[in-house]
């Protein structure tokens, strides 16, 4: 509990201190993760607790981003219509995708949703009135989101609401019926449960919140392209979920951190003894942040949140 | 629309398809017999085009070049399998994806170290020009070596799988993991050598293609999605289902990027068939691969009995 209220503290005044230091650009950053950690925590409720390894997450991310946008550029600026606009029309993009895909298995199950995703990917890039491949540029945020510092407390708030919501629903009837049919789907079809119902219902809870990530997103740097599709982006939410933890709260939510923190690490802060050794290695920031993947995988085998309860039981 | 532009593409298609079966061949063993899911399979073609491109500047000949590019490649392949990714096969598929996600990004780097974002491979002169197949049907020379070739390769493979000892090995493995097992096959050797067959067959690929695309960092990721479409289809672990796949997603590709917008030309406005029809095209494939799914969701020709 301790520990909890001191991040909390951490993160209300992040960023009063970042401003204070004129540092505004950390903000912006900080936000950044935050979307991408509501993103990935959607991606974990579907992959780490339904055992749905959905390689198209990035299709949601996209319904979001991109309904948010339309609605900003056809004159509804207001937060209050596009981000539910943008979760709806994710979920609805979820439950189409879903009610086909869920009738397959194993790896079938991982190609057919990529497939969707694909799709989608290319039906965004032919959207002439929305930019197309070249992408939309918003005139502005949802409205009242213009400064960094109110836009950084709203994802706070819808993060630690995400959060909040998949702590309180994997805890639920719902969310045993979700691990009850990973662990074993015969058993739960055999003690009379509704099985197709159950993991669709939990697809499309998955894909509006990435909906509303991608809303988020779409406001955070005030553009959209049809990239926030391609299957890269849907890859990238599912390294962040394996990197964190799969099946844990805060897996999501690390992994985002985390990656994205290392790209950044790597790229903007020069290594003085590394740079003398070898010039230009922030160009190969792929290099690093592979290797340290790799590290991840061969000794942490239940990602970092795994590593840290590891410890905890150490310890105990 | 004459049967000259028909006959072109179909040609078109096949050739694609068939480079495509190359990559898939060693996806769908590895997948098959390993149960690993390999996303670095198309860091080994980016690789295998590199090392041609630099074997035929070196050697001055294109085909002692891709010659030197295969063995190369697919040593580098197997001491990729022994010294890391034979750790990953009792893993769950979640950590084979992340691990040789990795590897796709330390590969593209370490490419782009050593030889940097991109290389020249020339198409060789002597078949830059075109061959009259039929009166009126001019084709290029290259593409249809690169026909020939991978024909040659598809045949080959036919008989290594379904007529030698290795081959059926092999076929044991993928069709039962554990019996094969059971019945004494020194599996280990068996998938480092596999592992090695795939990277050749990638090596070929690259090599190939490389004066028709470009020979630069990330040519590996965009194949290698169609790749795991083409197994799907055909199913794992089946490479006669490989081959269909990849005939199949040639075709339907390289026909629909054609024909569909002078077909929608034909029922729509121009300005909507301009849109929405190269859409359509690059979607095509995944909807086949959809509509397959949905009614043989094991793929055409499962290997597992």
């Amino acid at each position: 509990m301790k520990k909890n209220i001191f991040l909390l503290i951490v993160f209300l005044s992040f960023p009063l201190v970042m401003q204070a230091a004129d540092n505004l650009f950390y903000v912006s950053f900080a936000s950044r993760v935050m979307i991408y950690a509501i993103a990935a925590t959607s991606l974990n409720l579907a992959l780490g607790y339904g055992g749905m390894i959905s390689f198209g997450h990035a299709a949601f991310v996209g319904a979001g981003a991109y309904a948010a946008s339309i609605c900003i550029v056809e004159g509804l600026t207001s937060a209050w219509l596009g981000w539910p606009a943008a979760m709806a029309a994710a979920a609805a993009a979820a439950w189409l995708i879903g009610a086909v895909s869920l009738r397959t298995r194993g790896v079938y199950f991982i190609m057919i949703t990529l497939a969707f995703a694909q799709m989608a990917f290319y039906l965004v890039n032919s959207m002439k009135a929305y930019g197309g491949d070249e992408g939309l540029t918003l005139p502005q945020r949802a409205s009242g989101l213009g400064n960094e510092v109110a836009f950084y407390y709203v994802v706070l708030l819808l993060l630690s609401l995400t959060l909040l919501l998949l702590h309180r629903l994997v805890n639920s009837r719902f969310g045993r019926v979700i691990v009850a049919i990973r662990e074993n789907e015969a058993r739960a079809e055999a003690v009379g449960l509704p099985v197709f119902r159950y993991r669709l219902a939990c697809f499309v809870i998955a894909g509006a919140f990435a909906g509303l990530a991608g809303a988020l997103l779409a406001s955070h740097g005030k553009y959209v392209n049809p990239n926030v599709l391609h299957w890269s982006q849907s890859g990238e939410l599912m390294i962040m979920v394996i990197l964190g933890g799969v099946g844990r709260l805060w897996g999501g939510a690390i992994g985002a951190a985390v990656l994205l923190g290392l790209e950044h690490l790597i790229t903007d802060y020069p290594i003085g003894w590394l740079e003398r050794i070898a010039p230009n290695y922030q160009d190969h920031a792929g290099l690093g942040i592979g290797l340290v993947l790799l590290a991840i995988v061969l000794f942490a085998p239940q990602g970092l949140a795994g590593l840290a309860d590891g410890r905890k039981r150490a310890a105990a | 629309m004459s049967w000259v532009l028909i006959a072109e593409q179909a040609l078109n298609g096949l050739q694609f398809g068939l480079m495509l079966f190359l990559l898939a061949a060693g996806l769908t063993l590895v997948f098959g017999i390993m149960d690993m899911i390999n996303l670095a399979h198309g860091s080994l073609y980016m690789l295998g085009a590199f090392l041609a491109s630099t074997f035929v500047a070196l050697t001055g000949s294109f085909t002692a070049g891709v010659l030197l590019a295969i063995p190369a490649t697919a040593a580098l392949g197997m001491v990729l399998e022994i010294v890391l990714l034979r750790k990953l096969y009792q893993r769950d598929h979640l950590s084979q994806v992340l691990a040789t996600f990795a590897l796709i990004l330390i590969l593209n780097e370490a490419v782009r170290l050593v030889w940097g974002s991109d290389a020249p491979l020339p198409m060789p002169s002597a078949l830059s020009g075109p061959v009259e197949l039929l009166p009126g049907l001019r084709y290029p020379a290259y593409r249809l070596l690169i026909i020939g070739a991978g024909l040659s390769i598809a045949i080959l493979l036919y008989f290594l799988v379904a007529k030698t000892r290795i081959g059926m090995l092999v076929r044991a493995g993928a069709s039962n993991r554990e019996m094969a097992l059971a019945m004494g096959v020194n599996i280990k050797r068996l998938f480092t050598l596999v592992f090695g067959a795939g990277a050749a067959l990638c090596a070929v690929a690259g090599a190939l293609l490389a004066p028709l695309l470009a020979v630069q960092v990330g040519m590996g990721e965009n194949i290698l999605i169609l790749a795991f479409v083409v197994i799907v289809i055909g199913g794992i672990g089946s490479i006669r289902g490989a081959l269909v796949g990849a005939v199949l997603v040639g075709v339907v590709d390289t026909i629909g990027r054609a024909f569909l917008p002078l077909a929608f030309g034909v029922f729509f406005q121009p300005r909507v068939a301009s849109a929405a029809g190269p859409a359509i095209a690059s979607v095509s494939i995944y909807l086949l691969m959809a509509v397959i799914l949905y009614f043989r969701p094991q793929g055409l020709f499962p290997a597992r009995g």
